[in-house]
């Protein structure tokens, strides 16, 4: 048997919903530490960057899922609605974080998102992914149709780049991290580009799908 | 009696100092890396015995002084400061040290001097930032001769009594409490007189971010985020953010060396 088959088997039996319960789980005791005074003396901002970085890892991951099983044969896509949805919680924490207890006023959260384009394109991005999130349901897609939900879907796309734009435009000098996030969310997309050359069996010689 | 002058009011003024534990734990040296627990984490590696301090350019006395010799003689005090970094968050920190103007007097600065240029230690092998260059190293920093000479300037070689650590710039650095943190260069091993405004590293990667003035000033916005507000580190996670002051709280001494400047322009 492949790996790829061997993982395609396992995740016949893994449920999805322990990402739920890890995800929120590790939330839950990233904000316990930080109410400790165990997330250094700036605890706001460790959370704000801590929630941060974990809604990017998750949404990079979920970019993950349908270029390795057009390459690898290897389908997460079980999982991928589980990822996306957390992904999502984490970045409404990250908002919440930096507009309940960072900035604390409603005119200092609409001067700044304004006024700050690195912060305007981290709302956007927010903004973008809320239809994602309240239509990440099997109701949802029946309503819209497979074709309706995948086309609002793609909106993952632009707000993804949005975010690790963010990331890059946050930082002061040029410290590397930000960077392969981008970078990575750069290839991940452009790979969903490369046409991929089914075996003749499946294709007529020469036709090109995706 | 620069003690009584501006030590005293800090005191009066009830400043509440950080402890030793947060002053030492959340810093920005990025020789170290850009993580705010990166210099506490890695900077015991940095090599501080001994420590020479090159003093040339316009100075009657230049030369390699070891830091002993530099600090002879001069009166080290106790001064609380508040110190308010460009990222908006502030601490207050019971600073040990000399006051910049008598190591001035000390090295002679020459008539036609008008700044001081400063320079931070570079050890690649015991500094991982420095290795993966995040910014351009050595980091400098300078100030205008009468910035340098105000009494409120310090050459700190202590918080609380206690050497320096490490993170915070052992064994010498820069203080200069109405100036954003970045100026307040750390870990000194340069110290040049000249006539020319220095380059400053901020500045440099970022001119329309970071002035050579760098005053604390809550009504020129850095252009990524306001100035207007601070946190006080140490407040935990519902921590109210506070009023910044002009020039940190310290307007009555140093308003004056900006007279008829446009500070919006000098920013």
């Amino acid at each position: 048997m492949t790996l790829a088959q061997r993982i395609n088997r396992a995740q016949r039996v893994l449920p999805a919903w322990p990402i739920y319960l890890i995800g929120f789980g590790w939330m839950g005791w990233l904000f316990w530490l930080g109410l400790n005074g165990d997330l250094g003396p700036e605890p706001i901002n460790a959370l704000e960057r801590r929630y941060g970085l974990l809604a990017l890892q998750l949404l990079v991951a979920t970019l993950v899922v349908t270029p390795l099983r057009t390459w690898t044969n290897i389908s997460l896509l079980k999982y991928r609605r589980a990822l996306g949805l957390m992904a999502f919680g984490f970045l409404m924490a990250h908002f919440l974080v930096w507009a309940l207890l960072d900035l604390q006023s409603l005119s200092r959260i609409s001067v700044e998102i304004v006024r700050r384009p690195y912060i305007t394109i981290g709302f956007a991005a927010f903004v973008l992914l809320i239809p994602l999130a309240v239509t990440s349901n099997n109701a949802s897609i029946r309503r819209l149709g497979a074709l309706g939900w995948r086309k609002l879907h793609k909106l993952t796309y632009p707000a993804i780049l949005l975010g690790a734009v963010h990331f890059v435009w946050l930082v002061k000098g040029y410290p590397l991290e930000p960077f392969l996030y981008l970078g990575a969310v750069i290839a991940l997309l452009a790979i969903r580009l490369v046409p991929k050359r089914r075996p003749a069996a499946r294709a007529p010689a020469g036709a090109v799908t995706r | 009696a620069a003690l009584a002058a501006t030590g005293a009011p800090a005191m009066a003024q009830g400043l509440e100092p950080n402890t030793l534990e947060q002053i030492s734990t959340y810093n920005n040296y990025y020789e170290f890396g850009v993580g705010k627990e990166d210099p506490a984490a890695y900077a015991s590696a940095l090599d501080i015995d001994p420590w020479t301090i090159r003093v040339d350019g316009m100075v009657d006395r230049p030369g390699e002084y070891a830091l002993a010799d530099l600090l002879s003689g001069l009166q080290s005090e106790e001064r609380i400061y508040r110190f308010r970094c460009v990222e908006a968050w502030s601490m207050v920190v019971p600073w040990n040290g000399v006051e910049l103007a008598d190591v001035l007097d000390k090295i002679g600065v020459q008539s036609g001097a008008r700044y001081v240029a400063f320079e931070t230690v570079v050890q690649p092998e015991n500094m991982p930032g420095v290795r993966s260059r995040v910014i351009p190293f050595p980091y400098v920093e300078g100030l205008r001769l009468d910035e340098a000479r105000h009494p409120l300037t310090l050459l700190a070689t202590g918080i609380y009594g206690q050497p320096m650590p490490k993170q915070n710039g052992a064994p010498i650095r820069l203080v200069v409490p109405w100036k954003y943190g970045f100026k307040s260069i750390k870990s000194i091993v340069r110290i040049t007189l000249t006539d020319q405004q220095p380059p400053t590293t901020w500045n440099r990667l970022n001119s329309r971010e970071y002035g050579f003035y760098s005053n604390v000033n809550p009504e020129v916005d850095h252009p990524r985020w306001s100035q207007a507000s601070e946190r006080r580190i140490g407040g935990g996670l519902f921590s109210r953010r506070q009023d910044t002051l002009m020039f940190n709280g310290y307007g009555d001494e140093v308003a004056s060396l900006y007279a008829g400047m446009d500070l919006r322009e000098n920013y």
